[in-house]
């Protein structure tokens, strides 16, 4: 993938870090505020995405990044599953929240149970499934030339 | 109310442009005018949390489509732009089930209770006792991952389905198998 201008990296750069750090936090505040894993999650990816069309990239780093991130989006998926699967073992049923986690002081960070993990595990899961399908589509060694 | 009608008439326009047009950039674009006036409607009729999905989630398709096309071909090719006759007879029959469907569905919507009046009980009860149930603050995290948690699986299951079709389907393996045998 080849890369943008300065005047694109420049800002690329200084949005980058700005757009991680609203998804991550709209994937921790899920359950206070409106939001939650799957749009920070996207915003996550859009972070990634942005410095890969910005900065462009060379085959190598693109096969390691799509491995890793197809990796990372399974794992999100086990984790959501384990989280689940939690509530089966401690008390009776397969996405059992309060009996199991507590729900915490409500309208503070730590509250709602299982909600807040879960949030987190679908923001990895869908980020590294957006930046997968990102690479498979965009990236350079993938694209036919006709 | 009348803002939702603009809304649904510059949707309609922009997806007749997307498919008509030739230039596949601008039909990207006219999906991303679809995709914005839906996240428009979503913040008129209060739903902050699907609001902020559709607008990330429209986003990054457009950027998708763009950078896809802009490493692929602009032009589509398979609109043809003439008039032809035998393209008479799929239209009239197009237009005529069309006109069906839509007086059937003037009819079964007549039945449904006004507009903001659900039927259904059962989201009564999750909110009145969201909060206490789960002590999650945000009502529709506290439903799709609490009292629906199952209904969230299965969403990301569609996701992970869909994410391993497109890998599936881009893999440069399969590819060169593919042009070398059935190329001829």
């Amino acid at each position: 993938m080849r890369g943008m201008s300065p005047v694109v990296q420049v800002i690329a750069r200084l949005l980058a870090g700005l757009l991680f750090l609203f998804g991550t936090y709209i994937v921790m505040h899920g359950h206070l505020t409106p939001g939650g894993g799957f749009a920070g999650g996207v915003l996550v990816a859009a972070a990634f995405i942005l410095m890969s069309l910005a900065f462009g990239s060379v085959e190598h780093t693109e096969r390691n990044s799509y491995t890793l991130s197809s990796v990372v989006e399974s794992l999100g998926g086990v984790l959501f599953v384990c989280l689940a699967l939690a509530g089966y073992v401690a008390v009776a049923y397969f996405f059992q929240n309060a009996a199991t986690y507590g729900t915490g002081t409500p309208l503070k960070l730590i509250s709602g149970g299982m909600i807040l993990p879960a949030n987190i595990a679908i923001g990895i899961k869908v980020g590294a499934g957006l930046f997968a399908v990102f690479l498979a589509l965009g990236a350079s060694r993938f694209v036919m030339k006709d | 109310m009348i803002e939702l009608y603009v809304l649904l008439a510059a949707m309609i326009v922009a997806a007749l442009v997307a498919i008509e047009i030739k230039d596949l950039l601008a039909a990207a674009v006219a999906l991303g005018i679809v995709g914005f006036s839906v996240a428009i409607m979503f913040i008129l009729l209060q739903a902050p949390d699907l609001a902020i999905v559709q607008v990330v989630v429209e986003t990054l398709t457009v950027v998708f489509f763009a950078a896809v096309i802009l490493r692929t071909t602009n032009s589509d090719t398979t609109i043809a732009g003439r008039f032809r006759h035998e393209l008479i007879f799929p239209t009239v029959m197009y237009v005529t089930f069309g006109l069906v469907f839509l007086v059937l569905v003037g009819r079964a919507l007549a039945g449904l209770p006004e507009f903001g009046n659900p039927t259904m009980l059962v989201a009564r009860e999750y909110i009145a006792l969201g909060l206490e149930r789960t002590g999650a603050a945000n009502v529709v995290a506290a439903v799709i991952l609490d009292f629906r948690g199952y209904d969230t699986l299965g969403e990301a299951t569609v996701l992970f389905t869909a994410v391993i079709g497109v890998l599936t389907l881009m893999r440069r393996a399969g590819r060169r198998e593919l042009t070398s045998e059935n190329r001829n």
